[in-house]
């Protein structure tokens, strides 16, 4: 049957694959710019280099601590996160009166700054982050070949993404977020810390940022540039899927890298301007998104 | 320190407040004995709805005084004022879309022991346990202002502040409100309610201060009602 197309499967196969590691970043990502978007009413372009921050923090510690993989993908987020919760604390906070605008432009401004230390520090070129030893090589499915490192980050994007949904839809927690996002004043009425809420909201987003870039870090370079590539995408996405929107984000963002991979294979020209023809038709069709409310 | 009167749950002296720059509360006083159901009455854009946010620290631009149970509000955030014991039912409901019905019941914290359980709930306003699934903005007028009412019981909260219970709903659902308040005060709850309507303030009230332009211009016994109905009529302009 693929003969018939002219497509081998392996090139089919695998070039979804690739499709699905690219979602799986997409996800990851704007789910957390979707959280912050709906408790913040801030557009966090600090987004990408927070990404690029993960990585080199797992990058570092490797290389000057010797701390393994597995640690990283925990301490990464972790210390990425607490510089987000201090950016929140002693910048964010005082803007949250002022239009979104005012965020857009903090965020965008220190975004310029982290990438700029970063350039200056370890120049452009990129340095390579190994496959943790248990996750290298991969299996003959058959009809593809499944490096087992990429299958991993499939899985655990799709775990991650699952588990944020859940806590939000079926935990109290969950329930002070969804509840937060709509009303501040009235769930803060009801004896809710939310400036603290939203501090933790923050920094946890922040840290979903932090873990992406922590997987992708054995599979992409990790260089000062790899967030900002990556955020114009991933503002794509939340822009298809609907700003704000937890599920949303998800699955327009496991869809839409699906969509480039098979794009690459059947009409490679337009790989890199799928997503943004994509973005452009729901723009005029439905300007809230797909998943997204008209307000 | 001002002496304080045990059976005084509200103390409000000399209350101001502010939306940015203008001034809507010019020194309102009034307070609320325990156990009673008292009511502010006055026209739109009294103050009435603007009182409450600044008992609650909504609105946080405030001046004056507001002591609960003899402790000072002015100056706390909202969510510390909640924590001590009053609870919020806004003009506007304020239910929560995201949230079906019972996720709406429960979304305030317990803060004091002594609240009223999900079942007592349940009993009291029977619709919602039949509606627990619905999402919170399915809900008609009336079953929303239920819903508002009911999500402040659970919280051990002995003072509740009900801005406009009736506002828009059919009669029979205003008669309804009638029996739950009366039902709250019976349970030792303390009421302050605001009203335009004041023949159903009069059903269920023990007292009534008249609110115009942000102060406090007359007040009366509810058994004094009767006698007084021309000359509220002329403050409430009806
Ligand atoms: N957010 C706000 N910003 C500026 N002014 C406001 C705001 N909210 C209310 N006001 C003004 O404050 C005054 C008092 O309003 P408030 O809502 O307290 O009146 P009310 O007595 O509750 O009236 P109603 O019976 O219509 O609910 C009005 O003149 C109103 O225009
Ligand atoms: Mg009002």
């Amino acid at each position: 049957m693929f003969e018939l197309i002219g497509i081998p499967p392996q090139a089919l196969f695998g070039q979804m694959l690739l499709g699905l590691i690219n979602g799986a970043f997409y996800a990851v990502l704007s789910l957390g710019l979707a959280l912050i978007f709906g408790l913040l009413n801030v557009i966090n372009f600090t987004h990408g280099a927070q990404y690029m921050l993960g990585a080199y923090v797992a990058w570092l510690l490797l290389n000057f601590l010797g701390i393994n993989y597995w640690l990283a993908l925990i301490l990464a987020p972790v210390v990425v996160g607490a510089f987000g919760i201090l950016l929140e604390r002693l910048m964010l906070r005082k803007l949250y009166h002022l239009d979104h605008l005012y965020g857009l432009l903090l965020t965008f401004g220190l975004a310029l700054i982290i990438e700029g230390v970063f350039r200056n520090l370890y120049g452009i070129s990129g340095q390579s982050y190994p496959v943790p030893p248990v996750l290298t090589g991969g299996y003959n499915l058959g009809f593809m070949f499944l490096p087992l490192y990429r299958g991993w980050v499939v899985f655990f994007s799709l775990v991650v993404c699952l588990g944020t949904w859940l806590v939000i839809e079926k935990t109290k927690l969950g329930s002070y977020l969804r509840a937060g996002t709509e009303n501040p004043t009235l769930v803060q009425a009801f004896g809710i810390n939310v400036p603290r809420m939203i501090t933790l909201t923050y920094g946890f987003g922040v840290g979903l940022a932090a873990l992406a870039g922590v997987l992708a870090a054995p599979i992409y370079q990790v260089k000062p540039t790899m967030g900002a590539d990556m955020i114009i995408v991933v503002f794509a996405v939340v822009v298809i899927g609907g700003m704000g929107s937890i599920m949303g984000s998800v699955v327009t963002g496991f869809m839409l890298g699906l969509l480039e991979g098979l794009t690459k294979v059947f009409y490679p020209e337009a790989s890199n301007t799928v997503i943004f023809v994509v973005m452009a038709v729901v723009l005029l069709i439905k300007p809230a998104g797909l998943f997204g409310k008209a307000s | 320190m001002p002496d304080t009167n045990p059976e005084l749950q509200l103390e409000v002296s000399d209350l101001h407040a502010h939306y940015g720059e203008s001034h809507i509360l010019h020194g309102m006083n009034f307070a609320v004995p325990k156990g009673e159901v008292v009511t502010l009455l006055g026209r739109n854009g009294a103050g009435k709805t603007t009182t409450m946010k600044a008992i609650m620290g909504i609105v946080q631009k405030r001046g004056g005084s507001i002591r609960f149970e003899g402790q000072e509000l002015v100056g706390l955030p909202s969510n510390r004022i909640a924590r001590l014991g009053l609870a919020y039912c806004p003009e506007e409901r304020g239910i929560f879309s995201s949230l079906n019905v019972t996720e709406n019941i429960l979304l305030p914290p317990v803060v004091k022991p002594g609240g009223m359980s999900l079942q007592d709930i349940h009993g009291l306003f029977p619709r919602l346990k039949e509606r627990g699934y619905s999402q919170g903005t399915k809900l008609s007028g009336g079953e929303a202002q239920m819903l508002a009412i009911a999500r402040i019981l659970r919280t051990g909260a002995s003072l509740l502040l009900l801005d406009e219970p009736t506002e828009g709903l059919a009669p029979l659902i205003v008669q309804q409100i009638g029996d739950i308040i009366r039902d709250l005060k019976r349970r030792g709850y303390t009421i302050l309610l605001v009203e335009q309507n004041f023949r159903f303030a009069a059903t269920v009230a023990d007292r009534h201060f008249v609110v115009e332009n942000g102060v406090v211009v007359d007040w009366l016994p509810n058994d004094q009602i009767g006698q007084s109905t021309e000359k509220l009529k002329k403050y409430l302009g009806v």
